[in-house]
């Protein structure tokens, strides 16, 4: 879809346009709202470009089931093997350019172009990440006795990102990308005001090599899914990159409770297209340290 | 005596029997199917909801019927079932323990001075292909080792065959052998085809005198479905509208969300009536169920979505 097929005045005389229906993406399907919601996306000049779906706590709660059960198998697969599912999103990422541009333009990107080519170079970067990361963060520990003792990452499970607001495509991928790599799984709540971009991206995951269920995006109002999530048992950390900086304190809260590790809100939202570093590659996995005897 | 007093002609020999099962009006499976889909439409919300999941739990018989069962596995599940949710006292106990006959011993002492009751299949489950003598020591000594229940498998072989009435004098033979042991009648619906012969196959095993019918082993492919359990709460409706005697439905097999189950609560209330929301005349044979149920509990009690890790793995 290009950006002249969202606008029905676009269409050739004579030709009715086929509108795309905006759909929710849990495990590996484009489900309607359970609540049977929509809502209005409009461009930054204030145009109408589509109705969005709007998910409801339930629709977040079988995303959450979606993403446990694609869970393990996602952290079994080897590292080299999640490169490589990763790196085929890029090259179908590459190949949706066109829509990611136009998508982006309505969203307000003062460079679409640019950010484009940022999101994709963001998530090849991620994909080599997948079978270096033990080799970075894990250590041997040298320590009083006869043992053998190393410390490796683990994936920390199910993580719920709520997308930054603002950056709707690199903001996206610098804050999915990196949960998904180590192996976990995650549900994204994309930005209220910028869903398309998002959606694009399903689709863009939908038909690459990633298992369904890996990937559970949302559309909607984060603040009425993020608190759902950040209190949710089965949730095992929480983003809150896109959260409202004056509620995020409440989510933590309620994410205490069941002892959620949490990447906290940041003040502003940050420049995206500065060096990710591994902060985020981090944030989302768990230390097992194995101790070995050496027998001898 | 098991053999109701106004069908004593019914079962006077295979003639009869096949004539009356045949005479039976036939289901309509699209119909059966269209009612279930809509009674399955209902929405069950708040306070209804707190109600139908206790009654889903005191209506289970926890189930575990493998090879690998050992006495451990067997004295957790009784835990289980006498205490559900260790995070909520509130929790009813399950209905009963269902097991293999030789853990029933097991099973007895784990649960003394509780409400759960001791349910045992028996003759030669799930194939039910033994001789009958077999299955009548099988079912003698899940009964003499404790069991209040006896979960028996009909033999479908005869039944696809048309021999009824070699099913119906099984059927009351094994009655006979169980004492004050209640007697579940097996169908195993997965295997008789048609609704037709759920039909047929649950009037015969109320005629011999089955306390409960049940849907299925859990061991076919298909086990209980809507419209089966539809049929089948029909056949104790009408039972009772005959003979004034209220026999029980048990759904086993493939029920694994509270959602399904307050489904079929709701087809028990409105096909057999509200006397069936009772553990008496209504179960429901599962493992994996009950900690939906549990789940679903705590979503109610604390307001947050509750996961697998705050359940026993079973």
């Amino acid at each position: 879809m290009t950006e002249s097929s969202r606008e029905r005045s676009s269409a050739p005389p004579g030709r009715i346009a086929v509108r795309k229906t905006y759909k929710l993406y849990i495990g590996g399907a484009f489900p309607r709202s359970e609540s049977g919601r929509s809502y209005e996306v409009s461009a930054v000049d204030g145009r109408f470009l589509a109705n969005a779906a709007q998910a409801s706590r339930k629709d977040a709660r079988d995303a959450v089931v979606a993403a446990r059960k694609a869970q393990p198998g996602w952290a079994k697969a080897t590292a080299y093997n999640r490169g490589q599912v990763l790196y085929r999103v890029a090259e179908v990422l590459e190949g949706r350019r066109a829509q990611f541009v136009a998508d982006l333009r309505d969203a307000g990107s003062p460079d679409a172009e640019a950010e484009v080519d940022a999101a994709i170079d963001r998530w090849v970067w991620y994909a080599g990440w997948t079978d270096k990361v033990a080799a970075v963060l894990g250590t041997v520990n040298p320590v009083a006795g006869p043992y053998f003792d190393f410390s490796a990452p683990e994936p920390t499970g199910v993580v719920a990102v709520l997308a930054p607001q603002r950056s709707a495509l690199l903001g996206l991928v610098s804050t999915v990308a990196p949960v998904i790599a180590t192996g976990n799984t995650c549900v994204v709540v994309a930005s209220t005001d910028r869903p398309l971009p998002a959606i694009t991206l399903a689709e863009v995951l939908a038909t690459s090599d990633l298992p369904g269920g890996v990937v559970n995006l949302l559309t909607g109002s984060t603040p009425e899914i993020a608190p759902w999530l950040a209190a949710h048992a089965d949730v095992n950390a929480l983003d809150l990159t896109g959260a409202d900086p004056a509620g995020a304190v409440e989510l933590e809260i309620a994410a205490a409770q069941t002892v959620k590790r949490v990447l906290p809100a940041p003040a502003a939202e940050p420049d995206w297209s500065a060096d990710p570093g591994l902060r985020r590659l981090s944030a989302f996995l768990e230390t097992k340290t194995v101790w070995h005897p050496l027998g001898v | 005596m098991t053999v109701i007093e106004s069908y004593a002609d019914v079962v006077r020999d295979s003639g009869t029997l096949r004539r009356f099962l045949h005479g039976l009006p036939g289901v309509d499976q699209v119909g059966a199917e269209a009612r279930a889909a809509v009674l399955a439409t209902r929405s069950i919300k708040k306070d209804a909801k707190a109600y139908a999941l206790d009654l889903a739990i005191r209506c289970v018989d926890l189930t575990t019927l493998e090879g690998a069962d050992t006495a451990g596995k067997v004295r957790a599940l009784c835990a289980k079932g006498r205490q559900p949710d260790p995070t909520d006292l509130s929790t009813p106990p399950v209905a009963a323990i269902c097991i293999y006959p030789d853990l029933v011993g097991t099973a007895v002492r784990e649960l003394a001075g509780s409400t759960v009751k001791v349910a045992s299949v028996a003759t030669a489950f799930p194939s039910g292909r033994a001789s009958l003598s077999t299955k009548l020591a099988d079912v003698r000594e899940a009964v003499a080792a404790g069991a209040d229940e006896i979960d028996m498998v009909i033999d479908r072989g005869a039944f696809l065959a048309g021999d009824y009435l070699r099913v119906h004098d099984e059927i009351v033979a094994v009655r006979e052998a169980c004492g004050a042991a209640h007697l579940k009648v097996i169908l195993e619906t997965g295997e008789l085809s048609t609704l037709d012969n759920v039909r047929r196959a649950s009037w015969l095993a109320l005629l011999a005198g089955g306390h409960v019918i049940k849907t299925s082993t859990g061991k076919a492919a298909t086990s209980a479905t809507p419209p089966v359990s539809l049929v089948m709460l029909e056949a104790v409706r009408d039972f009772a509208l005959a003979t004034g005697e209220r026999r029980g439905v048990k759904l086993a097999g493939g029920i694994r969300t509270a959602k399904e189950a307050v489904r079929y609560l709701v087809q028990v209330n409105e096909v057999a009536g509200p006397e069936w929301l009772d553990p008496d005349l209504f179960r429901f044979g599962a493992s994996s169920l009950l900690n939906d149920i549990i789940l679903q509990r705590q979503k109610l009690r604390t307001g947050a979505y509750s996961g697998p890790d705050y359940v026993t793995l079973d």
